[in-house]
C-alpha cells in the first residue's frame, strides 16, 4: 500500500469511527475481534458493580486509533519487539526465538500475569523476560522499563489480545494480593490521595482535562498519545503517585509488583487489549 | 521568681513573633467545627491574586475538580467537587477559610486535598517535604476571592 491510500484508508477509517466511538462504542480492532470493555465486577472488588477499560473513557479520536492495527501507533513498537525477540544476544548465542519457536507460544501467558512461582514469589512478565535474558543467554537485564522490554512484552501480550484476564488471587498469591489492595487505599503524598480516590470514587469524571477511568491495567503495556512511546505499567503507577506529589515506589520493586497483581485482579474478565492506546 | 521570669520570656516571644510576622503556622491554625475565625495573616485577602492561584495549576489548582462560571476563560473545569457557583451564598468567610486549610475537618474523608498544612501526609516527594501547598496569604487570598462568588 503507498502513502497516499494509507493516508485514505486512516482517513476514512478515522470518519467510520467517529460514527461508532464514544462511551457506549464497542471496541472491535481491524473490524473482526470484539473486545470485552465493560464486564460485571468481580466479587473481589467489592465496591464496583461493573468494571470498564480505559478505553471507554477516551476521545472519538483516540479510541478510533485503537480500533485497526494499521492506525495505531504501538505497532511500530511491537514490530522492533519482533526484531528483538528474533535477535541473538548475549554469550550464549541464543535468541528468544531460538528457545520459543513462534512468539504466539506465549498465547493466554499475559492474562494470567503477574503470578506466583514454584518458589512462592510474585513474579512480573517483565522479570520472566529478563531471567532469560541473564539466566539462559547470557546477555545483560533491560531496565525495568526500557523501550526494549515494553517491545516485547507487548509483543508477547499482543498474543493474548482478547483473552479474558484472569489472574489467580488466591493461595500462595492471596498475601502478595492483600498487600497490592492495601497500597490501593492508602492516601500518600502532599495532595493525600489514594488511588481509590481517583479510580474508584471518581471514575467517569472530569479531573480538569482529563476523563478519569478506573485505571485498569488490560491495555498494558499501552502507547500514549502523551509521550508517543509505550509506557510500563509500574510507569504508570509511578506517574499517578508523582502527580499526587507522593515519592514512588520503585520499578520493579514489591510494592508496585504487589499493586500490579491487585490491579489487574481487579480487572478479571475484561479483554487483553495490549497494546493499547491512550492519551 | 524562675517562673515568673520564663512567662516574661515566653509573653516577650509571642509579642515578637506577633509583630514581626502575623502569620499563623499551620500546627497552630485554631478549628471550630471545621472553621476558622481568625486570619492567617493578618494582611486582608487579594481577591485578584486569590482568583489567579485558584486557577493556577502549580498552586490551587482548584480548577481540577471544581467547575466555576467566573473562571470560563479557562477551558477545563473539573467535576470532582461541586461547582463553587455561589459559593459565598453557602458559606461563611471563616467556614471557607476551615475548608481551604483543611477541608477534612469539615468533611470527613474528603478527597480534598488539605492546603495548609505541611505534616501527616505519607511519603511526599522530597521536595514537598515539610511544606503546605499553599502559603499562608495565599490561603487568605483564595479565601477572600471565594467570598466574591456570590449569586444571589
Ligand atoms: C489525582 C488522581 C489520580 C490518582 C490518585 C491516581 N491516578 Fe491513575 N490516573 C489518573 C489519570 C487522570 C489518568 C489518565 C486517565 C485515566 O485513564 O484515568 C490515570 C491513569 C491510570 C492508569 C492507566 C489506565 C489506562 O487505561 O491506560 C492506571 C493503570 C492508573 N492510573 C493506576 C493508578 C494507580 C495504581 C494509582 C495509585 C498508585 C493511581 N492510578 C492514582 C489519575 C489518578
Ligand atoms: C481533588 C479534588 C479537589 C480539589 C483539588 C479541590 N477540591 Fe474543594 N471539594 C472537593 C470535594 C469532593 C468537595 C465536596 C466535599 C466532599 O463531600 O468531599 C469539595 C468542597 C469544596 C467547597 C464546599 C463546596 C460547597 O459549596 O459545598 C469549597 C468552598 C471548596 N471545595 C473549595 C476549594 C478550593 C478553593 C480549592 C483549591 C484551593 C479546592 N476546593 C480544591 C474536591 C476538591
Amino acid at each position: 500500500m503507498n502513502t497516499k491510500l494509507l493516508q485514505t484508508v486512516a482517513a476514512l477509517s478515522l470518519l467510520a469511527g467517529v460514527a461508532v466511538a464514544g462511551e457506549d462504542a464497542t471496541l472491535i480492532i481491524n473490524d473482526e475481534e470484539t473486545m470485552v470493555t465493560e464486564a460485571a465486577a468481580p466479587a473481589h472488588a467489592e465496591n464496583l458493580d461493573r468494571i470498564y477499560s480505559g478505553w471507554v473513557f477516551r476521545a472519538d479520536e483516540t479510541q478510533v486509533l485503537q480500533m485497526d492495527d494499521f492506525d495505531n501507533p504501538a505497532f511500530v513498537f511491537t514490530d522492533q519487539g519482533q526484531d528483538l525477540y528474533d535477535t541473538v544476544d548475549g554469550t550464549a548465542g541464543e535468541s528468544c526465538a531460538n528457545c520459543h519457536g513462534d512468539v504466539d507460544s506465549f498465547a493466554g501467558l499475559t492474562a494470567q500475569m503477574p503470578r506466583v512461582n514454584s518458589d512462592g514469589e510474585l513474579e512480573t512478565l517483565t522479570e520472566l523476560v529478563n531471567n532469560c535474558r541473564t539466566e539462559r543467554m547470557g546477555a545483560e537485564a533491560w531496565k525495568y522499563s526500557a523501550s526494549q522490554m515494553t517491545a516485547v512484552t507487548a509483543l508477547i501480550g499482543l498474543q493474548s489480545r482478547g483473552m479474558p484476564v484472569d489472574v489467580a488471587i488466591d493461595g500462595a498469591a492471596a498475601p502478595y494480593w492483600e498487600r497490592g489492595k492495601e497500597l490501593y487505599y492508602t492516601r500518600v503524598g502532599q495532595l493525600d490521595m489514594s488511588c481509590s480516590n481517583c479510580h474508584e470514587d471518581n471514575y467517569d469524571v472530569m479531573i480538569r482535562a482529563d476523563h478519569l477511568s478506573q485505571g485498569q491495567t488490560n491495555g498494558f503495556p499501552t502507547y500514549r498519545l502523551k509521550n508517543a512511546k509505550l509506557n510500563s505499567r509500574h510507569g504508570r503507577f509511578k506517574g499517578c503517585m508523582k502527580n499526587i506529589r507522593a515519592t514512588p515506589f520503585k520499578e520493579g520493586g514489591d510494592e508496585f509488583k504487589a499493586l500490579e497483581l491487585y490491579v489487574a485482579s481487579r480487572g478479571n474478565g475484561l479483554s487483553v487489549e495490549t497494546p493499547s492506546v491512550r492519551n | 521568681m524562675k517562673i515568673l521570669i520564663a512567662t516574661a520570656v515566653v509573653a516577650a516571644f509571642f509579642a515578637g513573633t506577633a509583630t514581626a510576622q502575623d502569620t499563623v503556622v499551620p500546627t497552630a491554625v485554631m478549628f471550630d467545627e471545621g472553621a476558622v475565625g481568625v486570619s492567617l495573616t493578618g494582611v486582608v485577602g487579594d481577591a485578584a491574586n486569590g482568583r489567579k492561584v485558584f486557577a493556577n495549576r502549580k498552586q490551587g489548582n482548584c480548577l481540577a475538580c471544581h467547575a466555576n462560571a467566573d473562571l470560563s476563560e479557562q477551558s477545563f473545569h473539573g467535576e470532582v467537587g461541586p461547582p463553587l457557583d455561589g459559593a459565598a451564598d453557602r458559606w461563611s468567610e471563616d467556614e471557607l477559610r476551615g475548608i481551604v486549610t483543611n477541608s477534612k475537618l469539615m468533611f470527613e474523608g474528603t478527597i480534598m486535598p488539605a492546603f495548609y498544612i505541611d505534616a501527616g501526609y505519607t511519603r511526599p516527594l522530597e521536595k514537598f517535604d515539610g511544606k503546605s501547598i499553599l502559603s499562608a496569604q495565599q490561603v487568605e487570598d483564595v479565601v477572600a476571592y471565594l467570598m466574591t462568588l456570590k449569586e444571589n
